[in-house]
């Protein structure tokens, strides 16, 4: 890493506070929509820590497949997903949030501390590879991780007959109950939720 | 205090605190779309921690980096499974609270 040691701090403390405040506001806003952007911030960021720590590559990745992919499948379900609706309220919501958030706070606590206590052995930047770590990622794909590298396409082409077959409406030309003809304009106001909720 | 370098410690407690953000959310949405985000962020979390274990440990044989890689496309694949099965649960359900998917309750 080239650059000098003050503006890295400049860098990290900046893309971290991005990172934990985006975060947060992914979790607590009010509207999904402003997490769905927010979130897209915070992938952002972790790319740009990812090039604090010398990996251009991986944070090509990240901006690519997450920022690029994800984000844009999350926005594209809010989008078909997004009616306002009356929540019913939960009888035991304040003690609910009470305990979850104290589970939170311990772990959080732990693994803080186990962070601050541990003595890593690190290994002297010395014989670090810096920019050739792109060419590195390469062998290591091509060589002893060639299996999973394999396997990862198989993986992707499952996910993907599967995300259709999920997502498919099976449009039908008769009605089941009555045998009539379906007006398939109509298919998605008038069906009856399968599943209601009978309590 | 003379450091040359961040130190490792920063990006670890950076990381545990973004995993910890990601739990809360996952446990206490009523959004299902915020549950997959929620879900988006742990991995994030982990990734930061390879990755920084990769630089600082292990900076000759970057394995984690490779590690991360592979978790990047499981997630992609996950994001995609995911919100495809909200989608069919939204067409049945006519809903995203995740109050009332309790089909599997006993």
């Amino acid at each position: 890493m080239s650059i000098a040691i003050t503006t890295q701090f400049i860098c990290f403390t900046v893309l971290s506070l991005v990172v934990l405040i985006g975060a947060l506001g992914v979790v607590l806003l009010e509207s999904i929509v402003y997490s769905a952007f927010l979130l897209g911030g915070v992938f952002m960021s972790v790319a740009g820590l990812y090039l604090l720590l010398n990996a251009s590559f991986v944070a090509a990745a990240q901006v690519l497949v997450y920022v690029g992919a994800v984000n844009v499948l999350i926005i594209f379900a809010i989008m078909l997903v997004n009616k306002k609706e009356d929540l019913k309220p939960i009888n035991d919501i304040k003690s609910r949030r009470v305990i979850s958030t104290s589970i939170c706070l311990t772990l959080l606590s732990l693994l803080i501390r186990v962070d601050l206590t541990k003595v890593w052995s690190l290994s002297s930047p010395q014989n670090s590879i810096g920019e050739e770590s792109t060419i590195r990622i390469g062998e290591h794909l091509f060589s002893d991780y060639l299996l999973p590298f394999e396997v990862a396409s198989v993986l992707l082409l499952m996910a993907m007959i599967g995300a259709i077959v999920l997502a498919r409406r099976d449009v039908m030309s008769k009605d089941i109950s009555t045998g009539l003809p379906v007006d398939q304009e109509l298919i998605e106001k008038s069906s009856e939720p399968l599943l209601t909720n009978k309590n | 205090m003379n450091l040359e370098s961040i130190p490792l410690q920063a990006f670890l407690i950076v990381s545990s605190a973004l995993f910890c953000i990601g739990i809360w959310g996952l446990l206490n949405s009523r959004n299902a779309v915020r549950v997959l985000m929620s879900i988006e962020l742990m991995l994030n979390a982990v990734n930061i921690n390879l990755m920084a274990f990769s630089s600082y440990i292990d900076n000759n044989l970057i394995q984690g980096q490779v590690f991360t890689i592979f978790v990047i496309t499981v997630a992609a694949a996950e994001a995609a499974v995911g919100l495809a099965i909200l989608l069919s649960l939204y067409r049945n359900r006519v809903t995203v609270d995740m109050e009332s998917f309790n089909l599997l309750k006993w």
